[in-house]
């Protein structure tokens, strides 16, 4: 077992945190999400141009031919960064679902897309940003041109649409539509899960610069335990949903058949940890937190999307018991009717 | 990135799962404390070491494997098997001679604690010293070549039976803060020392006092030099929270399995509880997952990553509240069940023995997240 990524991975990770901060810092994010149309449409040209939007398009498709585990990289960086574009919706979203010659248009920079998993009609993010709408039922898997009605969304970087008609071109139908069903949701629960650790770890970062900087009664606040351990809790949470997600991406990638559960779990335990982060960080900036000036808020109007999106973390943590509870109890459950393994930390003196 | 165990790491784990099933008496299996049946406790300690299963992440050189730490605990723990009874031997005193014992320190003791032969303890804790390690008063005075002890330890487990002490002494009370400390290990036969055993809130005696009365120790039993204790008890701690880390998220992840199982016997409480129970399973396979990003670190940088920092801290919580839930789950939470009740008592010390959990947040905001020191 080795839980870390590969020198080639750890570079992508670095060449996407410096390209972002460069194109994307906090002080050009505000200008761009106020004004229209909201975000930077020539940034999709510089990511095809990098080769973020075919990472796990087949090299013959004019893609990186990687896998999940590189997307993931990617998706967390763009939430570090807060980046305002059709990234999760097209790559995480809608990829399952398309065919050869669509991928390639994907690679290239040509189309962008976004998906409506579930019944429609329903709302389907960055609707206003794409050319096609992936529409997954039990049944069918539909390409639907993007038209329909923008509404206001809680997180004015996620735009949120609905759709004028829900007929197009079929991608898939029986047992494909249900396998492309499942994979759109398990890459989309993970993507939102790295969004949030990407995010809540940005904001955690400049909580502490300022608990570092901010002098109050003659000390920097972070010397009082009050300010302190909060901030430690959040980056346990934070470390603790990573992990989680992480595993998530690697299940995706491997084909491994606890996917699913780990998508949920990862998701569940990141949105929370992403707002808590969020509120913590407000509330440690004192009257700045609260201003339209400080990026904060964009952070956590973010974090209240991805708690929504997909399904809430208290539907996703009960999702998870009811896979476990249907599930034949363990070996360890077995032998336990007597009593308990005490874990030994206590051991001391 | 690879989630699997590699090739060698299964054929360890399969090993030692068909060993454990031949070779763990039943009556072993749960056992609460190692200390109900020392006699059997110790067969099954002399039998892991035989095995080659004690020592897992001490050097080849002295009797152990290299590695294989991470899957031995969690099986160990998967089938609710005792640890070795010499803990305080394997994971604090052992290392620790091996870092700065002499040759004769180490040939000495270490055989011993592998085996199981001699079991350690640890005095540190005082009652006037608890967080504040560096503040003990245990006085050691050096009269020839013998130190002549007086003072009192809390706190330590195994002291009823251990044959060995290692203890944090004040040698010199003159000198500056961290200056005047000693290491030393105590012959626990030695005259003048005498064991109380202390109740706590569960009924149990895991614990004991240690009073010290004019005992003599050798002036060769100090480990790593006079005055150099506090670096040496730094060494000890820092292993004491290593080699936990994966003991705990196994027994963890063996009391989720046994509440899985309590929900799926009582679906009426389960059902108003899903959204709990899915909590602490995500956090528990959390824990576990950090356990193994904080191995990998280590085996990359050689040096422990700060995700460790974050595994004991979080455990405790989680145990306290994993035991609270199973007894929502039970028919009759109004009754002392035998098990959920001890172990849910018996949690309310997690979050203070081995570095409380205000100490744990304030070393994580001091040397993890470069927050400005609070003492």
């Amino acid at each position: 077992m080795d839980f870390s990524f590969s020198p080639e991975q750890r570079e992508l990770q670095a060449q996407a945190r410096s390209f972002l901060e460069a194109r994307f810092p906090l002080s050009r994010l505000a200008q761009l999400i106020d004004s229209e149309p909201g975000w930077d449409p020539s940034s999709w040209t510089e990511l095809a141009e990098l080769g973020w939007l075919g990472v796990s398009v087949p090299e013959s498709l004019g893609g990186a031919g990687l896998g999940f585990v590189e997307e993931a990289i990617l998706l967390e960086e763009f939430g570090r960064c807060l980046y305002p574009g059709p990234y999760l919706a097209t790559v995480a979203m809608a990829l399952p679902a398309l065919d050869d010659a669509r991928l390639a248009e994907v690679a290239n920079g040509k189309a962008r897309w976004s998906a409506l998993l579930g019944p429609a009609p329903d709302l389907v993010p960055d609707l206003n940003r794409v050319d096609w709408v992936v529409v997954a039922s039990e049944d069918q898997v539909l390409a639907v041109e993007a038209t329909g009605e923008m509404l206001t969304s809680i997180d004015p970087t996620r735009p949120m649409g609905r759709l004028d008609q829900v007929s197009g071109e079929l991608l898939g139908k029986g047992q494909e539509a249900v396998r492309i069903g499942r994979l759109m949701r398990e890459r989309l629960l993970t993507a939102l899960a790295l969004e949030a650790v990407g995010g809540a770890q940005r904001v955690l970062e400049l909580s502490l610069e300022h608990a570092r900087s901010r002098e109050q009664f003659g000390k920097p606040i972070g010397i009082y335990q009050a300010v302190s351990h909060p901030l430690v809790d959040c980056y346990v949470e934070i470390e603790l949903a990573r992990s989680l997600a992480y595993w998530a991406a690697w299940c995706i990638g491997a084909g491994h058949e606890d996917a699913s559960l780990a998508a949920s779990a990862a998701k569940a335990a990141a949105a929370g940890a992403a707002v808590r982060a969020c509120e913590r960080a407000i509330q440690t900036h004192g009257g700045l937190g609260f201003t339209w000036e400080s990026p904060l808020h964009r952070y956590y109007k973010r974090a209240l999307w991805i708690e929504r999106f997909g399904g809430t973390s208290a539907e996703h943590r009960s999702r998870v018991a009811e896979t476990l509870l249907q599930r034949p109890p363990t070996a360890a459950a077995a032998s336990a009717s007597g009593a308990a393994v005490l874990p030994e930390a206590g051991a001391g003196g | 990135m690879e989630l699997r165990d590699t090739p060698a790491e299964a054929e360890f784990r399969a090993g030692l799962r068909a060993w454990i099933e031949a070779n763990l008496p039943a009556e072993l299996r749960g056992r609460r404390s190692r200390l109900e049946d020392l006699d059997a406790s110790r067969r099954w300690s002399q039998a892991l070491s035989e095995a080659g299963y004690a020592g897992p992440t001490w050097p080849t050189a002295y009797g152990g494997r290299g590695a294989a730490e991470a899957v031995m605990l969690e099986e160990l723990a998967r089938a609710n098997a005792p640890q070795h009874i010499g803990v305080i031997g394997l994971g604090m005193a052992g290392p620790t001679i091996i870092a700065h014992g002499t040759e004769a320190q180490k040939s000495r003791y270490l055989p011993s604690i592998l085996s199981a032969g001699e079991i350690w303890c640890q005095g540190f804790s005082e009652p006037g010293s608890g967080s504040d390690l560096a503040s003990v008063r245990t006085r050691a005075e050096l009269r020839g070549d013998t130190f002549v002890l007086n003072g009192q330890k809390v706190w330590s487990s195994y002291a009823q039976i251990a044959d060995w002490c290692i203890l944090l002494v004040q040698s010199d009370p003159g000198a500056a803060r961290y200056q005047g400390l000693t290491f030393l290990l105590v012959d626990m036969h030695s005259p003048g020392i005498e064991v109380r055993p202390l109740r706590q809130i569960t009924g149990d005696a895991d614990f004991n006092e240690i009073f010290f009365t004019d005992t003599e120790v050798p002036k060769a039993q100090v480990l790593g030099g006079i005055g150099q204790g506090w670096a040496v008890a730094m060494t000890t701690l820092l292993h004491e929270r290593a080699t936990f880390g994966f003991s705990l998220t196994g027994a963890l992840e063996a009391a989720l399995g046994q509440l899985l199982r309590l929900a799926q016997d009582q679906p009426a409480q389960a059902a108003r509880l899903t959204d709990a129970i899915g909590r602490e399973w995500i956090q528990m396979q959390a824990l576990k997952l950090t356990a193994h990003r904080a191995l990998a670190q280590l085996a990359a940088s050689g040096r422990p990553g700060p995700e460790g920092s974050i595994i004991k801290l979080a455990w405790s919580e989680s145990n306290q509240r994993v035991t609270k839930l199973a007894r929502e789950l039970l028919p009759d939470p109004i009754l002392d069940d035998g098990h959920w009740y001890y172990l849910q008592l018996r949690s309310r010390a997690n979050s203070i023995e081995a570095g409380t959990s205000e100490i744990l947040r304030n070393i994580i905001a001091e040397r993890v997240l470069g927050l400005p020191r609070s003492r």
